[in-house]
């Protein structure tokens, strides 16, 4: 809540909304006053006048009155001893820092001999908290008004029920509507009359929530004896009805949920694949070690976190660079040591680069040993962001998906933009005639090698966060990394993206059908398959040159 | 595709005409290599092509072989074969054979082994494997190798040659193919002047029997061989006549020489 | 015509000697002689001997598509599974109701899945003769229609070997699937009879070797047979010159589809004689690794003699014996290393090291 950014209008809205005769400022001074009183009141000896005295604050209106009904409640008001002054007290290890209940001005700290507590009794307590649920409903903040219905969902009475009968018709927010309607619809679902539950349902008609659907579930059907949960067929009709349009709903939310794995996914093979695409696609390289540069990268991450175990969300930004530079260098390596002796070979240097890959598993094996080792995922990556009771979306997917796009943009910058990308693609189109012009072939090699190497390195640190990191990482990727370069049409980095991502999607939509492992069988065959009709792949690249 | 007075197969040109190329366009990528181009081969004549680099010299030869299809036009051979309608193999088989800009002759095999290959004769792979020379094939295998002058290299690796011989080799595995026209490309590129003259001799004796087509940027080769030449320019034929007529076409000088 | 197989090639010669030498001699004295005798070859040598026969066939059969043709295949090692899995079917309808449930029909692990029918292509294997058939028509089948459909669209060079790795990798994902009906995970194992005799005995051992060392004398000899043929040299020609092949009026395609499966042919039958040799076929068979092993077996030995395979292929193994049992985690480091030496330094493989070596000599 934000009293300051709230200006006339919104007080003025909200003394409409609760029919309040305060609706000019003018009335400003005397509700002002009202409040004093009320909060003066609160220190009152008797249980009975404080009792009126809450109900007093409730009504007059003012931001602070919930902030001190919710320090009454927690059991954090104070009285100080001193000059009688009424405060809020947070427990720090002295004694208690002090904020003025009135108007929030901070105190400083005190000792806990300078306070009195303003005790409530436990009926007290009830009605307070069904005040402040109260004021809360009027809350301007959406979000807090929503979290007061769902908590007056879990214990409802007839009270609260009235109460948000009332509160439907002036709240304007859907979501809340809604968890209202949830609320009295399920409730009204036990009514005795045919009309209020025919009504209920109505309420409840497109609600996609779990104790819906269940409780619709289970009065269409049948109990032990074979009697209907709910006798009436007419109820019943309707609430099947209402079922099979909440079902359609699921199927809406289950086609997100798949087109999100499916992105995810895909952003995994576009990572992994993209590195490929620059050293396949530019220089004619096909590198068998691919996938073990991006195990260079997962383990990376690894050490990473082991020498800064407290620090977990930035030892992963620290491992972007190093994972990156640390599977350049190993690209440039095998470039400079081995691809360079092999070029215009293809076959060649795919063996060789294979025993590369055999070479850089026995490493990790023989440092790290054989087991897989898990990488801690940082708070803000873990969990997922719940939509409804049927969609939540993850986030480590949703970072790896963003991850994915700002890699692949930055690597068409660097391309686009820089001197090295305006030479590797010029190496990429004729390598006689760059050499001619003066361009170091050698040294654009290395650094291209280097460049996908790299980025096999970042796609290492991605993969970290969702799977283990062990020395088999890369051969799980390489083969799929290929298809989508194939896929794609190599030497196009666009056509990487979109095979990528339609290569995930794809799987995630046989997966429900076929299961895992078949999906992924049938997009393998898919992809030989396509590989004969169009032997270049989604996007060729044309032209004379390619022709001969 | 054959007509009843003919065999299957059989290219009937008794309108005196070999190869009928008509309206032939093909693009890359918005690059016009050919830009309706038309151009007919006449039964047994040799027949030169030139034209500036870019001129579509190599891209025609790849639409009449079937390397290349063409975007719009018609390619027939004889009256009634569609070439658009086979591939590389059928149109080979059906008598079209070409020599490639580049030497290319089967390094590790034999000088005889590489006119074995060539050698007309049933090209199934289950043929092939039970193939054996009979006396006429041997016979016309020696021929072919005193024709293009590499008997005594006979059991020699084609590798090892030198660029000429690989040159004529290659014209000889033509040979062995009993084509009805021969495409060759370059021909005397990378020769000696020796070896241009016997290039020219063995062309000159060539013709005849079949319709030849040279494409060549040697203009004193093209002047010793030459009846007919055909001057390609962007994709379309500038002029057509005897080289005299051709040198002296203010357009063609134009398009040598430039604006 | 039979002279002809032998002209010229004296290296050859020995190599078949050798080959002769090993799968005759060898299980004879095995069976004769007493453990102790100095002639004595025990019943581990005879098995290993007959495992690296097979292998030997299978790298011999690889170079024929890539030593000959120019083809790098690195799904050669599914044709060989898939032989070895034909052979296992036959062998488990041999087990019969020896088996752990004693089902006279189905075999243990579809009782464990509690299948009740057996599966309709597991019919017939009980015949050998139909598993004889079936070692030959599956992998040749399957390269058929793979090799068709890939050659005929002119997929080559690392396109082609990439897609051959995604075959095999793809039957390994699909073999691993119990619904597949071939054992999943475990495979096919437990073998107790071939040809109704008991297959862990010493005398089917040797029986095995011979015919997988007569196997190996004869597919070398037709196979050297194909290469001499003018075939042989088409296709050799296709691997220096594919254009110039094709515009000579040959369907490479087809060349190249003829010479594929005659090496699946090849490569199902060193399969069918492996599994009743080591007893179990399972699908890390199909794994791309194991392929790729076969790639490094021929280009060490040095392709395109066909004798060159066969010595890369017993080599690698008989050093992947002994390597793994004395330091496991080398093997990688040897394999590894054998990659990226072999093709940067003997590209021509040791054989072919050794007789530039010769040349160089003589001169």
């Amino acid at each position: 809540m934000k009293p300051n950014s709230f200006g006339w209008y919104g007080w003025a809205m909200m003394g409409l909304i609760l029919m309040l005769p305060a609706s000019s400022s003018g009335q400003d001074s005397a509700s002002e006053a009202a409040f004093s009183a009320a909060v003066a009141n609160l220190k009152s000896g008797s249980m009975k006048e404080r009792g009126l005295a809450i109900e007093q604050l409730a009504g007059v209106h003012n931001p602070r009155a919930i902030v001190i009904l919710q320090a009454l409640l927690d059991g954090r008001l104070f009285k100080l001893i001193a000059d009688d002054k009424l405060v809020i007290g947070e427990e720090v290890d002295a004694g208690y820092k002090l904020f003025d209940a009135k108007n929030a001005e901070s105190l400083g700290t005190v000792d806990r001999s300078a306070t009195q507590k303003i005790y409530v009794t436990n009926n007290l307590r009830t009605s307070l908290r069904k005040i402040i649920g109260r004021l809360e409903l009027n809350d301007n903040d959406a979000g807090v008004r929503l979290a007061a219905v769902k908590a007056m969902g879990k214990a409802v009475d007839d009270e609260s029920l009235m109460l948000l009968q009332k509160h439907l018709s002036v709240e304007q927010d859907k979501s809340v509507q809604k968890a209202i309607k949830r609320i009295l619809g399920l409730e009204q679902l036990n009514s005795a009359d045919k009309t209020t539950r025919l009504a209920a349902i109505e309420l409840l008609k497109g609600q996609a929530n779990q104790n819906v659907v269940n409780r619709f579930n289970e009065l269409v059907d049948k109990d032990a004896e074979g009697h209907y949960l709910e006798a009436d067929s007419d109820v019943r009709n309707q609430i099947k009805t209402a079922l099979v349009k909440i079902n359609t709903q699921l199927q809406v939310y289950a086609a997100i949920e798949t087109l999100f794995f499916g992105l995810s996914l895909g952003a995994v093979l576009v990572l992994a694949a993209i590195g490929l695409a620059i050293t396949f696609g530019v220089m004619g390289v096909i590198n068998m070690a691919h996938g073990e540069l991006m195990m260079l990268g997962a383990y990376t991450t690894y050490v990473t976190q082991q020498l800064m175990p407290d620090h977990l969300g930035l030892s992963l930004v620290v491992a972007i660079p190093a994972a990156f530079i640390i599977s350049a260098l190993a690209g440039i390596v095998i470039e400079r040591g081995i691809i360079r002796f092999l070029y215009g070979r293809p076959l060649e240097t795919l063996l060789a680069t294979f025993g590369v890959s055999l070479f850089l598993q026995q490493t990790v094996r023989s440092i790290f040993s054989p087991l897989n080792r898990s990488v801690a995922t940082p708070e803000w990556m873990s969990g997922s962001l719940q939509i409804n009771d049927f969609l939540s979306l993850t986030w480590n997917r949703f970072y790896i998906l963003v991850f994915c796009l700002l890699v692949f943009a930055l690597l068409l910058q660097i391309l686009k933009r820089t001197r090295l990308g305006l030479e590797v693609r010029a190496v990429a189109q004729n390598r006689t005639m760059a050499k001619a012009m003066g361009i170091q072939t050698a040294r654009v090699d290395a650094l291209t090698f280097g460049l996908g190497s790299g980025i096999a390195g970042i796609a290492g640190v991605a993969l970290s966060q969702i799977t283990n990191v062990g020395p088999n990482l890369g051969q799980a990727y390489i083969v799929d990394s290929f298809m989508v370069v194939v896929f794609g049409g190599v030497g196009n980095l666009w056509g990487t993206l979109v095979a990528g991502f339609s290569l995930g999607i794809a799987n995630k939509l046989l997966e429900p059908y076929a299961g895992a492992v078949l999906a992924k069988i049938l997009v393998l065959v898919f992809i030989i398959l396509f590989i004969q009709k169009r032997p270049r792949g989604l996007f060729p690249q044309r032209g004379r040159a390619v022709e001969g | 595709m054959s007509v009843s007075a003919l065999k299957a197969g059989e290219v009937d040109t008794r309108h005196g005409t070999i190869l009928y190329l008509e309206d032939v366009s093909v693009s890359f990528d918005g690059f016009k290599a050919l830009n309706q181009l038309s151009l007919y081969i006449d039964a047994g004549e040799l027949r030169c092509l030139i034209g500036p680099n870019g001129a579509g010299k190599t891209t025609l030869m790849d639409v009449i072989t079937g390397k290349t299809r063409p975007d719009s036009g018609s390619v027939f051979f004889g009256q009634t074969l569609d070439l658009l309608q086979m591939d590389e193999p059928a149109i080979a088989q059906a008598g079209i054979c070409r020599k490639f800009q580049k030497p290319s002759v089967f390094e590790t095999l034999s000088v005889f082994e590489n006119l074995e290959l060539a050698l007309a004769a049933n090209k199934g792979a289950w043929a092939t494997l039970f193939a054996r020379l009979n006396g006429a094939q041997q016979e016309r295998i020696e021929q072919v190798m005193e024709i293009i002058g590499l008997t005594e290299h006979r059991s020699r690796l084609a590798g090892i040659l030198s660029h000429g011989q690989k040159q004529w080799l290659e014209i000889g595995m033509l040979l062995m193919q009993e084509p009805k026209v021969m495409l060759v490309d370059e021909p005397v590129a990378g020769m000696t002047h020796q070896e241009v003259e016997r290039t020219a001799q063995l062309l000159l004796s060539l013709q005849g029997e079949r319709s030849i087509i040279v494409v060549e940027h040697d203009m004193e080769f093209v002047r010793s061989i030459a009846q007919r030449v055909t001057v390609l320019h962007e994709g379309s034929v500038l002029t057509e006549g005897s080289m005299a007529e051709v040198q002296n076409d203010p357009r063609v000088i134009q398009v040598y020489l430039g604006d | 015509m039979v002279a002809a197989l032998f002209k010229n090639d004296k290296a050859m010669i020995w190599v078949l000697v050798i080959l002769a030498v090993i799968s005759l001699f060898v299980p004879l004295c095995n069976l004769i002689f007493a453990p102790g005798s100095p002639l004595y070859f025990s019943a581990y040598t005879v098995s290993l001997l007959g495992k690296y026969m097979t292998f030997a066939l299978l790298g011999m059969s690889l170079d024929l598509v890539w030593g000959y043709c120019g083809i790098l295949a690195l799904g050669h090692g599914a044709f060989f599974a898939l032989g070895g899995y034909v052979m296992g079917m036959y062998l488990m309808r041999q087990i019969g109701n020896r088996g752990v449930y004693g089902d006279p029909l189905l075999p243990d692990f579809m009782v464990f899945l509690d299948w009740k029918e057996l599966p309709w292509y597991w019919y017939g294997f009980d015949q050998f003769w139909f598993a004889a058939l079936m070692m030959v028509l599956v992998p040749g089948l399957l390269a058929f229609v793979f090799g068709w459909l890939a050659f005929r669209s002119r997929v080559a060079g690392v396109y082609l070997s990439i897609i051959t790795q995604a075959l095999t990798y793809a039957l390994l994902l699909a073999f691993f699937r119990n619904e597949m009906g071939f054992g999943g995970n475990n495979g096919l194992t437990d073998f107790k009879e071939i040809l109704g005799f008991n297959s862990q005995s010493d005398s089917v051992r040797a029986c095995l070797l011979m015919a997988s060392g007569v196997t190996l004398i004869l597919a070398f000899l037709v196979s050297r047979w194909v290469i001499l043929s003018k075939l042989g040299r088409v296709v050799t020609a296709i691997r220096d010159q594919e254009m110039r092949v094709r515009f000579l009026g040959y369907r490479v395609e087809m060349f190249k589809l003829w010479i594929f499966v005659f090496a699946a042919i090849l490569a199902g039958i060193a399969g069918a004689l492996y599994v009743p040799q080591v007893g179990i076929i399972n699908p890390s068979e199909f794994s791309p690794l194991n392929s790729l092993e076969i790639v490094i077996w021929v280009a060490i030995g040095g392709r395109g003699t066909l004798y060159g395979a066969i010595f890369g292929a017993v080599l690698v193994n008989y050093a992947k014996t002994l390597l793994t049992g004395w330091m496991p985690e080398i093997w990688l480091f040897f394999l590894g290393a054998a990659f990226i030496l072999v093709t940067v330094l003997l590209p021509d493989g040791l054989l072919g090291f050794w007789q530039r070596r010769l040349q160089e000599q003589k001169q």
